[in-house]
């Protein structure tokens, strides 16, 4: 029977792991609706471990989104931890949902959300566990049809022998259509079985299916033509976008685990897109244009969540949260309506400014107060400006000291590594800004021990950004570098001791760059590497370096490229894209230029403030800018 | 000096309750800390007036005692709150009963009393039942009897510092086995020492002493806590408080 538990035959083997609370379901706000009155069953799935995927945005929203039409049903799954997973395979018990414990491939669609491509390995894993055909191909149509959505769905090449269709931009309204499509074709008897169903999902506005577009390649290894095998497709497809976010209040009711997760805190987005410009910044281009919510609305949804929830953190979420057009007057309302009650609002990391600080003072007037974080992202003032995130180093070093001043006494700096035109003195310049922030602080607060973390990861080049022709720095370029940097933090230990250093090796990069701007070639690299036993390669301690570089030679050779062909090479202007047939709304003219101005090193400006329509995505996509401020207030909360 | 916030310091604490409750069902498998942090959001959504530390970082003041194991069930665990307004005990178990997970259940709520001593110097004992499913009464009772005739029975623990020798039987204050619908059950009473002995290290001691080895993982419940005294038996450890408040009722304000 489908959609039967399978509870009875899992709980045995719960017993023998570690951490079995993150297989039995049950947090609170979760839901295990009936089998049998749905006519669709999505199956919902983060491809990392429970603690990981349990707080993302995306699927919590989509979760609810689907559950609360009448005719959908749709329940959670994630990686499979390796103890259970063998566990698993010796008694026969399928990849399973953690809601009603039923079979993934019961169900008509798993949508597998990719926020970074290390996941992909563990979607071949679930595929497996799931008894679903690893192949797209070799499914029927009595298997689910396997979506795979995210920012990494912006180029879903590399997996595309493995997904059936990937949804580009927002999820809010293309998982409807995507419902309706299915319990249409359902209804009428399954007619042309599988294909038919996935030319009907083609058409939906912002579904891509890989199998209706063929890629051919050149002698030299780069792209000859995509062209599409059916004329009923769309040429390039599209993004989604939602407008006015308002409207789509969710999560309504976040999932709160029992477990321990990445984030103990509720999420309120308070905008999406970003128009400031970072060139690096894949979320930032891809998401355009930017849509506040608005103040009352944030503040229901804050409300609503606390008391759906009891978490006493609530971050206030978006890609550059202290450029919401009400920020202040959100900050000092949401403050004063929380007042004595324990609860702390914060910000994910800010750009450096200092009505950031003061953002920050207001928000954690009520309760814990943690450290404050900045990105600076790039170490100089002239990789700012190739990077088009520009601050001065005195704007920098005053922004910090006025954060030790108002009493944070601990700081964290972001930076990336391995950008574009990066020299080793671009590097070393974080060393001297953070000893420089760490005497100001000393002098501003009167304190010895305030201290500043810097954390420090590669940059990886992704599709749709200006730096999509990038060559990716070298493993041990990134290597060299962090290495200089530090010894050059450590020069001088009276200083060096209030700095802390934080950094990942630049390989898991690499291979990140590899999947990130790889084409459908790569595919077989992901499955042999999985057939070799890897997965969890967003974690160091199941990431092999060695086992993916010897795929990828092997792999590869038969068709004359390699890895560092699709990572250090740089690419020249009419290169086909593995994505050019995918429409993130952006011209690609647009971002060639913007890619030679960051050569040269110059600046563009933020479009909310000077009207622009040169990247392409307004008004072509029918979506527009939309911010406030809207001259509304937080009323009261009523007691109960 | 120590740095302190700004502003007055929070309230201080006006009440002490203890409360009994169990882990049923599919959250047998929570751990401990799985269990604080969803008590604490419980505690939050019921609005219940806690009382804070002071400090940069203020923490509700809960204390918890002697948790049940990861995978083990429970009728009786315990922890103590103090709050800043005074609450009536059964309307603050329904309300907090009713913000918690269906299978963590709020058995009994009831007001600390003056001068009668902590909570954690009334349990240095453990009850537990232990089902053992495809395991027969006949295969229970002659390994539970080889297991009591033993003075020392050393089996391996895994502990944060690596596997480590442990004396199961010195902890086993009694055990005896029974049958219920075909399944064998193991009744124990075991006292908690430093390091833990566990329903887990007391089967792996049956494993040693009598090769017993079910075929089907144990399922362990926590039947009561509480002081084990001379006659063997483990005495309830709210039972002063409780005695102490039907002699003074009335004066509690609502929640």
């Amino acid at each position: 029977m489908t959609g039967e538990s399978l509870y009875p035959v899992l709980e045995p083997l719960l017993a023998q792991i570690q951490k079995p609370i993150q297989y039995v379901g049950g947090e609170l706000n979760a839901q295990v609706k009936p089998w049998d009155a749905a006519a669709v069953h999505w199956a919902l799935m983060y491809p990392d471990a429970y603690e990981v995927g349990l707080p993302n945005q995306g699927v919590m929203i989509l979760y609810e989104v689907l559950n609360e039409r009448p005719d959908a049903l749709a329940e959670r799954t994630y990686a499979v931890w390796p103890d259970l997973a063998g566990l698993m395979r010796a008694n026969g018990v399928p990849q399973f949902t953690v809601d009603g414990h039923r079979a993934v491939a019961d169900f008509d669609l798993l949508g597998v959300s990719f926020a970074t491509e290390l996941g992909y390995t563990n979607l071949l894993e679930a595929l497996d566990l799931a008894g679903i055909p690893l192949h797209a191909v070799d499914r029927d149509e009595t298997h689910p049809v396997v979506v795979a959505g995210g920012h990494a769905a912006f180029n879903p090449e590399p997996v595309s022998d493995f997904v059936d269709c990937a949804v580009l931009g927002d999820g809010e309204q293309a998982v409807g259509d995507i419902t309706d499509v299915v319990k249409a074709w359902k209804a009428e008897g399954r007619p042309g079985g599988r294909t038919e169903l996935l030319a009907r999902l083609a058409r939906v506005d912002g579904v891509y299916v890989p199998r209706f577009y063929a890629v051919s390649y050149r002698a030299d290894g780069a792209i000859a033509a995509v062209t599409r095998t059916r004329d009923d497709v769309p040429a390039r497809v599209g993004k989604r976008t939602v407008m006015d976010l308002d409207e789509w209040p969710y999560p309504k009711q976040p999932l709160v685990p029992m477990a321990e997760s990445v984030h103990e805190r509720m999420s309120v987005e308070i905008f999406r897109g970003c128009t400031r410009g970072c060139r690096f910044c894949q979320a930032g281009m891809i998401t355009r244009p930017v849509r506040e919510r608005t103040i009352t609305g944030i503040g229901s949804m804050v409300d609503a969540g606390l008391r759906a929830t009891g978490y006493e953190e609530v971050g206030l979420l978006s890609l550059s949260s202290a450029d919401h057009s009400e920020i202040g007057q959100l900050a000092k309302e949401l403050a004063d309506r929380y007042e004595g009650t324990n609860t702390s609002l914060s910000l994910p990391s800010t750009r450096v400014d200092a009505f950031n600080v003061t953002l920050a003072n207001e928000l954690s007037r009520n309760g814990r107060r943690s450290g404050l974080t900045f990105a600076p992202e790039g170490g100089s003032e002239r990789i700012r400006r190739v990077i088009n995130k520009t601050v001065s180093k005195e704007d920098l070093v005053r922004t910090v000291s006025t954060a030790y001043a108002n009493g944070w006494r601990q700081v964290k700096l972001y930076f990336m590594c391995g950008l574009p035109t990066e020299t080793d003195e671009d590097v070393l310049e974080i060393a001297e800004l953070a000893v420089e922030v760490i005497r100001a602080g000393r002098e501003a607060s009167g304190q010895k021990d305030v201290r500043c973390t810097v954390s420090i990861g590669g940059f990886v080049p992704k599709p749709h950004t200006p730096f999509q022709w990038a060559g990716q720095a070298s493993a041990e370029t990134i290597d060299n570098r962090l290495r200089l940097l530090r010894q050059a933090i450590n020069a001088d230990r009276r200083i060096g001791r209030s700095i802390g250093l934080r950094y990942h090796d630049g390989k898991p990069g690499v291979i990140e760059g590899l999947l990130s701007r790889g084409d459908r070639r790569v595919g077989r690299v992901i499955e042999r590497v999985w057939r070799d036993g890897g997965k969890f390669d967003g974690w160091s301690e199941h990431f092999s370096f060695d086992r993916w570089t010897t795929a990828a030679a092997e792999e590869l050779a038969a068709f004359g490229v390699d890895l560092d062909w699709f990572t250090t090479r740089e690419r020249t202007e009419h290169e086909i894209l593995p994505w050019d047939h995918l429409d993130s709304g952006l011209d690609k003219e647009w971002l060639w230029e913007d890619w030679q101005e960051a050569l040269s090193e110059e600046e563009v400006a933020d479009c909310r403030w000077t009207p622009c329509y040169d990247c392409g995505v307004c008004p072509t996509n029918g979506t527009e800018i939309q911010i406030g401020p809207t001259g509304r207030s937080l009323l009261p909360l009523t007691v109960v | 000096m120590a740095r302190q916030p700004d502003g007055p310091p929070p309230p201080p604490t006006v009440q002490k309750l203890r409360i009994r409750y169990a882990k049923r069902g599919r959250l047998r498998f929570a751990s401990h800390r799985d269990l604080a942090r969803t008590l604490e959001r419980a505690l939050r959504r019921a609005q219940v007036p806690m009382a804070f530390s002071a400090g940069f970082s203020p923490h509700p003041k809960i204390s918890y005692l002697g948790a049940a194991p990861t995978g083990a069930a429970s009728e009786a665990e315990y922890l103590e709150i103090g709050v800043a307004e005074r609450c009536d005990p059964e309307a603050l178990r329904l309300a907090l009963d009713a913000a918690l997970p269906p299978d963590v259940v709020v058995l009994e709520c009831v007001e600390a009393g003056d001068g009668l001593g902590s909570l954690a110097d009334r349990i240095d004992a453990s009850v537990w039942r232990v089902e053992l499913p495809g395991v027969t009464l006949a295969e229970l009772a002659p390994a539970v009897e080889a297991f009591l005739a033993a003075d020392v029975v050393t089996v391996a623990k895994r502990t944060k510092n690596g596997l480590r020798d442990v004396d199961a039987r010195v902890a086993v204050a009694g055990a005896s086995a029974a049958e219920e619908a075909g399944c064998a059950i193991l009744h124990m009473v075991v006292r908690q020492v430093t390091p833990a002995v566990r329903p887990d290290d007391v089967l792996a001691a049956l494993a040693a002493v009598a090769d017993l080895r079910p075929p089907l993982p144990p399922r362990a419940v926590r039947a009561a806590q509480g002081r084990l005294d001379d006659s063997g038996t483990v005495a309830d450890p709210l039972g002063p408080d409780r005695a102490a408040r039907t002699h003074c009722q009335g004066e509690h304000a609502a929640v």
